[in-house]
Formats: C-alpha cells, structure tokens, sequence
C-alpha cells in the first residue's frame, strides 16, 4: 500500500497529512484577528468569499506562535466537509510512501508532540511525523 | 384582481388545482369504481373547497359542495355504488364549482349564478327520487354535446358534463379531462371568460407559479454573493478613478439592489399567512377559558421574508395565548373593574426603519411588577433583597428569565414553565429584540422587532483599536461623538456615564469589552447608542466607517463559542469582519464591571448577581446605596432650594413643584445645615421625587446578596462598600411616601416624557 501524504516543515520538523484532506496550499494571506479566541486561533481569513478559521499550528503543537514578522503559508484542510486553515512554516512535496515505512512515533518525541501524531514514517534521510488533523485543529 | 383579497386568490388556485385532479380522480373511478382510496380523494377535495368556501363566506359554493360531500361520504363509506348518473351529477357539481370559481377570480364574488338545479340535482340523486327522466329545466344529465366544446376524445361511456347554466356562462363547462393534460385545465376558464372590461386580468394560475423554496433560498444566498461582490466592486472603483469603471460600478450597484429588492420579494409573505389562523385560536382559547375576546388585527398586508415569518410562529403563538390567558380578564372581573366585558386582543404589524414591528396588546389586568417580583423570588430566580429595588421595566425583564411562569395555576393554555424565556430565545435566534409594557388594571403591549430578513442586514461598521466590526443596525438607537469638552460625559467614582436627554446612559468601552488596548481618552470617540435586552447603554468605538449591507457568514464553532459575535462578513475590501453580538457584549461588560469591583474591594458574591448602585454620603459618617437604574439625574443645588409647604419639604425642579425626601432623616439623623445639596431624582412620566443628601460618592457594583438583615424603616439592610458600612435605601418605599401617585404612571408616558427632555 502506497500512502500519499502532503508535508510541510514547522520548526525544523516534517509532517505528512493524508492527501486526500488537504484542499490546497496557499500564501498568507491579510486575516482578521478574534478578540478572546482560544489559544490557537490566529484568525478569520476570506477564502474565495468563504470565511475560514485559521489556525496556528505552532501554538497547538505547544511552540511560540507566529509573529508579526514571520511569513508563514496557509495549509487548507477539511475538516467534516468545511475548510480549516492550518498556519505552517513552509509547504513541502506530496509524497508517495509505502505503507511498511510507517510505525509508532519514537519514545524520544517529545511528548508536547506525541498527543496530535498518529505515527511516523521512515524516510531515508529523516522522520515524517504524521498529524492527527483532526485534533491539531480542535482549538 | 387587485380588488381580489390574497386569501381568496390562493384559494382559487388552490382549487383549480384540486379540480383538476378531481376531474382526472373521476374518470378513473368510472373504470375502477370501488376504488375506495380515489373515492377518498375526490371527497378530500371537495371537502377542502367546501371548508374553504363556508369559512370565506362563499355560500352558493359551499350549498353546491356540501350536498356533492354528502353524495361522496356515501360512495366512500359503501352505502351506494357507482352509477354513471352519479358520476354525472358530481361532474356537473365539478363544473359548476369551476364556473362559481371563476366568477370569484374575476370580480371576487359568486356572482348570480343560479346553483339551486345541481343541488337538487345531487339531492335527488341523494334521496334516491332521483326521476329517471328528470324535468327539463333540471341538470339534463344525458351526454349533449350541444355547445360544451369537448376538447379530449370523450370516450363514449363518460357522461358530458350537462351544460347546466343559463345564458351565456353555459359555454363554459368543461368536460372531464383525461389525466394526462390536466394542466391545460386551468387557463380555459380566462379564455372563456365573455366580461370583456376584465380582459386584460389574468387568471390566478396564469399569473403565480408554485416555486420550491429551496430555490428561493439558493437564489437569496447568491443575491447576498453578489451584493458582497458589489460592495468590493464599488470598494475598489473608488480607487481608481477611472469614470468608465465608475459608471460601470454605479450600474452594477444599482442592478444589483434591484436584484435583491426583487429576490427579496419573493421571499415576503404577508403576516396574514401566520395570523390568519389566529382568528380560531383566539376564539377557542377564550372558549376554553370563558374568556370574552374581540379580535383586532392591523397591518395584515405587513411583509416579511418566509424564514423570519417561520421564526416567530412559536413566539406569537405563545404570545397571543398568554394575553388571553394572563392577560385578559373573566367577563365578571372585567364588568367589576369598570370595562366593557368584552376584552379586545389587537395584534398590529408594521415596518419601522427597516425593521417590522409586532405588537400584541391586550386590554386586561396588566402585570403586576410586584407580583412578578414575588414569583421570581417564590422560584428561586431572584433574591428578595434582589428584586426589592427593582424599576419596573427591568422586573418586566425577569419575565424572560428560564423557568418563570406567572400563572397563578398551571393551565392547560399557558404556564407549563416554559414561556417568555422560549420566545425570548427564538426572537434572539433572529436577530430580533423583544419587550414589554404594562401598565396594571389598563393593559399589557408585547412589542417584537425583528429584521427584514435574515439573509441580508443592514450594519454599523465601527473601528475599535485599528480594527473594523459590524453592529447591527437593528441594536443601534443612534450615534454621538464625543466632543473636545468631553460634555455631556460624566464620572461617578471611575464609571463613565453619559448624560443624553437628562438620563445618564452608562458607557461601555468596545476596546476593554474586547481586551485591546485601553483608551487614552475619551475626546473623539463615538457613542453608539445600543438598545439591547430591554435596556440601553452607550457603546464606546474610536470612529464610525460607514453603514453596508452585509450578509452574515457561518463562522467556526471556535469562534462562535466565544460568545460575543453573531457571525462574520466580508467586507468591500474583501477583509473578513466579526459582526458583534449586542446582547452578549452587554452581557461581557457587566461582567467586566464586575471584576473593576474586584478591585475595588465590593465583596462579590459566587452567584455573581450584581446591580449598580448610587453611593451617597449622608450626614458625618453615613452612606447610603440605591439602584441605579432607578436614578434620573444626579444635580447640585444650594440648599435653600428646599421649601417647606404644608409640613412637606419641596422644591422648584424644572418648573415643577417636586417633593423632596431628606435621606438625612430617612436615617433619622435630623435635619442638618449643607451648603449645597446633592440631589438624586427619581422621574417617572411627569413626576418627579428629589432625593437630597450631602455628596455622591461613587456607582459601584454591588453583590446585593451580601446584605445584612439590620434594618430600619425605609432601608433594606445594608452592604460593605469598600469597606464601609452602606445602608441600602427602600427606594421605592421612600418614593411612594413622598408621592403615592408615582408608580401609578403608565409605560406608555413614561416612554413620551423620557424622549422629551
């Protein structure tokens, strides 16, 4: 079985979302902040006249959100049919990976992580940590 | 047609319609004669048009289906079988309902149609006299063909309709159709129509079609699309300044709201569609109850979109039966209390601003605020030290609270418990607004505002700390800004309030609603004067943008669930922008008030039931707190204002001779020299109570639970406030020994006087 899974980097580390869920990849985009939002939500973004939440990966992933002068992109993903945007440092390949490659995440990830990472593939230069999309856009 | 009420116009369609199927329903039964489920058919339809026709005063019309139900019930039931000269007087009656049909279409009555030869047609038939060979001037019921123009291929055994009118209307009947062209059915009747000065009017199945609403939703839903795209188009035209893309813009725009005038409108129902069934209610209601109601409906023709005329179905049910039920009184107690015994219910519909307004007023005893207030402390809703101090108008609101229900005993017509707080939450759902005014012994008047429609709204966008948000308009009573001299502002303690037409508005600031950076003056500012949960109050923003239309988009549950915004829109330049939910942000500012009181060492209580209240020092060492919503005005006045009349103190306050009560003596401190007095008046209507004491010290918010039971005449018990022992003035004890009169003022006066001053 091969899985083809859409990756992006945050903070150093790459992760693969099923592609099947991703509707597409986007530059930033202007976005309009939410007064007493949860942690989480780094806005309300115009979607093609479709207003999207947009979430900042960063801070549900237990890091620093980002900043003003960070120049993040946009994943879209579906969640129960309705688009979520998810705040990622940079857009990767989609990739095809056989479905041997992939395993429980490592006991050294660290457990901030651990919760919103359904498991890992083994690349041959690195580790694709698989995100639980579901849970990473509960805010 | 104009002439021609809508009830009726739909009736004829809906008939013609029925018809049609009638006549296909009869020619099957004349090949499966027993078949019991086409026989119910037919009789269902004609039933239906009997119903309609009795209850709309059509009585040839309901004479002629009366005795054709009557033959039907007995083929149905399998008292009598299927004879071809049965089947010919119920095609006969068929043809003479079409004919009374479209003398109503066309000039709105029956007309002189003479019916008395079908119905003793179908009675004969029903007695079973029924004469082989009939009289002449009786419905001939053999096929002649003489000049009814079959247009189907009339199979030999189908009985012809017999031409049973005189004079010119007998070129009209139509033959039974065969089922397969029934829709050709419906414009014959306009075509054979001879009164010529009716020509150009065309038949109601002509001129209305039957549209899924599902179409007319999406269409709607495109329509606010495109009025979105017109507000970035002219957005963006003002840009650039190209006078061929501006022209092109304003044409736009002009289509465009001419486009959503027009989908609009066909999604406006008059209200009639809902009250038209309020007639019967009301009449079993009050039967039930033996309740005596006249029935006044005004603004019938009143429009509004089909969602929201869906949306306050429940709420004006529930309205009109708790009027009759609570409000309006037994014919006896009414007799007593000096009024006509019959009580009179008045619903009145009309637009406002945008806005449709409805009213439902009774006659009856009124609500009592005290016994409003008894029950909310008998449920536990409300303490009663809460409730004590209480206006009128906000006891009013504790109707709206879960769980409150004023009837004495539970009946089966209203008081289950689930009540105003019900209509309260659907008029909410839709962005409506609901209050209430009553006055005991005259009558109580339930006022509904709800928008035009639910898909597009007319907003307010404001800026708040570089940010852009939408308030609805429908919230939004007016607009001030705040000049250089800040007037009209006033601090009591650290609270800003604003003094607008000699009430004090209390001033809530946007930036601290929402945690943006607090304001660093007031000067420049802009008050937005909201009207929300039955009261008002003056929402600070930096400035005004402008007012757009927008069409309130789905936001994430995340967002939703904070609880301060109704959704969100897209703006001209295309930005996304949060539309405030009033209600919930008057709702956050109390509760931010609340916190400042943390501060300031008022002891809150953990149920969080707060009031405002008016701090005054009395005397040395004393204070005294009263509700602030019961205050007018706060002044100063030098202390020989006061006049003694009669024993009574008094004073001259704008022209009046108002009493005056020395809080000083209420504490029975005595009379004591001031220089100046700081004066708190109570006005209600035209009348006016003056409260003097030494100094204002402050509004807090108090935790009113926290009272102590030490109490004197005229006081409460009494409360810490910043550490210091306050006495808790019986404000509408000592108001009513100064002037017996001052609660009797009605709502309705008191609304006049206040927009007066």
């Amino acid at each position: 079985m091969r899985h083809q899974l859409a990756t992006f980097k945050l903070d150093d580390c790459l992760y693969g979302i099923d592609v099947a869920r991703v509707q597409e990849a986007l530059r930033m985009q202007a976005h309009t902040p939410v007064p007493h939002a949860p942690k989480g939500v780094a806005g309300l973004v115009n979607l093609r006249g479709q207003v999207v939440l947009l979430v900042d990966l960063r801070v549900r992933l237990g890091r620093e959100g980002f900043g003003e002068d960070d120049d993040p992109m946009m994943m879209v993903v579906k969640v129960d049919g309705e688009p979520v945007s998810l705040l990622v440092d940079q857009v990767g390949d989609v990739l095809e990976i056989d479905g041997s490659r992939f395993g429980s995440p490592p006991p050294t990830l660290e457990p901030a992580l651990r919760d919103f990472v359904t498991g890992v593939y083994q690349l041959d230069d690195e580790l694709l940590l698989a995100l639980d999309v579901d849970l990473a856009v509960q805010v | 047609m104009d002439a021609m009420d809508e009830i009726v116009r739909e009736f004829v369609v809906e008939s013609y319609e029925n018809l049609d199927q009638l006549d296909s329903d009869l020619v099957a039964l004349e090949g499966d004669a027993g078949s019991r489920s086409l026989l119910s058919s037919v009789f269902r339809t004609i039933h239906t048009i009997k119903g309609t026709s009795g209850f709309l005063g059509f009585g040839a019309l309901e004479g002629v289906t009366h005795v054709g139900e009557s033959l039907l019930a007995e083929l149905r039931d399998g008292k009598r079988e299927m004879t071809q000269r049965t089947t010919d007087v119920l095609l006969t009656m068929v043809d003479t309902v079409r004919e009374l049909l479209r003398s109503i279409e066309s000039t709105g009555a029956e007309g002189d149609l003479d019916t008395t030869a079908v119905v003793a047609s179908i009675q004969a038939v029903l007695d079973g006299t029924d004469a082989p060979a009939p009289a002449a001037e009786e419905a001939p019921v053999e096929p002649e063909p003489v000049d009814a123009a079959p247009v189907d291929e009339a199979p030999t055994e189908k009985a012809k309709p017999a031409p049973v009118l005189p004079g010119k209307k007998a070129k009209a009947p139509l033959p039974a159709k065969p089922a397969e062209a029934p829709s050709a059915a419906a414009p014959e009747p306009a075509a054979a129509e001879p009164s010529a000065e009716e020509a150009p009017v065309r038949s109601a199945t002509e001129s209305s079609i039957r549209v899924d609403v599902e179409v007319l939703d999406a269409l709607m839903r495109h329509v606010g699309e495109l009025v979105l795209a017109r507000n970035a188009m002219t957005s963006i035209a003002a840009d650039i300044d190209d006078p061929a893309l501006v022209h092109a813009t304003q044409r736009l725009a002009l289509i465009a709201t001419e486009l959503q005038q027009g989908v609009m409108k066909t999604r406006m129902q008059p209200i009639d569609n809902v009250w038209s069934k309020v007639p019967r209610m009301v009449r079993d209601i009050s039967a039930s109850l033996g309740r005596q109601v006249r029935l006044d409906m005004i603004g019938k023709e009143t429009e509004l979109d089909r969602g929201v005329l869906e949306a306050i179905k429940d709420p004006l049910t529930h309205l009109i039966r708790n009027a009759i039920d609570h409000g309006i009184e037994a014919p006896e107690q009414r007799v007593a209390a000096g009024k006509p015994e019959q009580g009179v219910l008045t619903l009145r519909a009309f637009h406002q601003g945008g806005q449709v307004v409805i009213e439902i007023a009774d006659d009856g005893k009124g609500i009592d605020p005290q016994a409003i207030a008894a029950k909310a402390v008998e449920r536990g809703l409300r303490s009663a030290a809460d409730v004590a101090d209480l206006a009128p108008q906000d006891v009013f609101q504790l109707l709206f609270l879960p769980g409150f229900s004023t009837a004495e005993k539970v009946t089966h017509v209203s008081g289950r418990g689930v009540g105003m707080d019900v209509v309260k939450t659907k008029v909410d759902a839709i962005g409506g607004v609901v209050d209430v005014t009553s006055a005991v012994g005259v009558g109580t008047t339930w006022r509904l505002r709800i928008p035009l429609t639910l898909a597009i709204m007319p907003a307010l966008t404001v800026e708040c700390a570089s940010e852009t948000y939408a308030i609805p308009q429908i919230n939004l009573l007016e607009l001030l800004a705040i000049d250089d001299k800040q007037s009209g502002v006033e601090y009591v303690g650290e609270a800003p309030v604003f003094r607008l037409r000699g009430r004090l508005l209390p001033l809530v600031d946007l930036r601290d609603v929402l945690g943006r950076t607090p304001r660093e003056s007031l000067v420049g500012a802009v008050i937005a004067v909201m009207h929300a949960d039955g009261g008002r109050f003056g929402l600070l923003v930096d400035h005004v943008r402008n007012t757009e239309e927008i069409v309130a988009k789905p936001i994430a549950a995340a967002v939703k669930g904070i609880g301060l915004y109704a959704g969100a829109t897209l703006l001209g330049d295309g930005s996304v922008t949060l539309i405030l939910d009033i209600p919930a942000v008057a709702r956050r500012a109390l509760e931010l008030q609340e916190a400042i009181g943390d501060d300031r060492d008022v002891v809150a209580t953990s149920t969080g039931e707060t009031e405002q209240m008016l701090i005054v020092s009395v005397g040395e060492d004393r204070q005294v707190a009263m509700p602030m919503g019961a205050v007018t005005r706060l002044e100063r006045f030098p202390m020989d204002v006061l006049e003694r009349v009669s024993g009574s103190l008094v004073m001259q306050y704008r022209e009046r001779i108002t009493p005056v009560v020395d809080l000083a003596q209420v504490l029975g401190l005595g009379s004591t020299f001031r220089e100046e007095l700081a004066v708190v008046v109570c006005q209600r209507g035209d009348r006016s109570v003056a409260l003097v004491a030494d100094e204002v010290v402050d509004i807090v918010e108090c935790a009113i639970a926290d009272r102590s039971e030490v109490s004197g005449y005229g006081l409460l018990g009494s409360i810490i406030v910043r550490g210091r022992v306050t006495e808790l003035l019986d404000l509408e004890a000592t108001v009513r020994d100064a002037d017996s009169a001052f609660y009797d003022v009605q709502d309705a006066e008191l609304v006049g006087a206040g927009s007066e001053h």
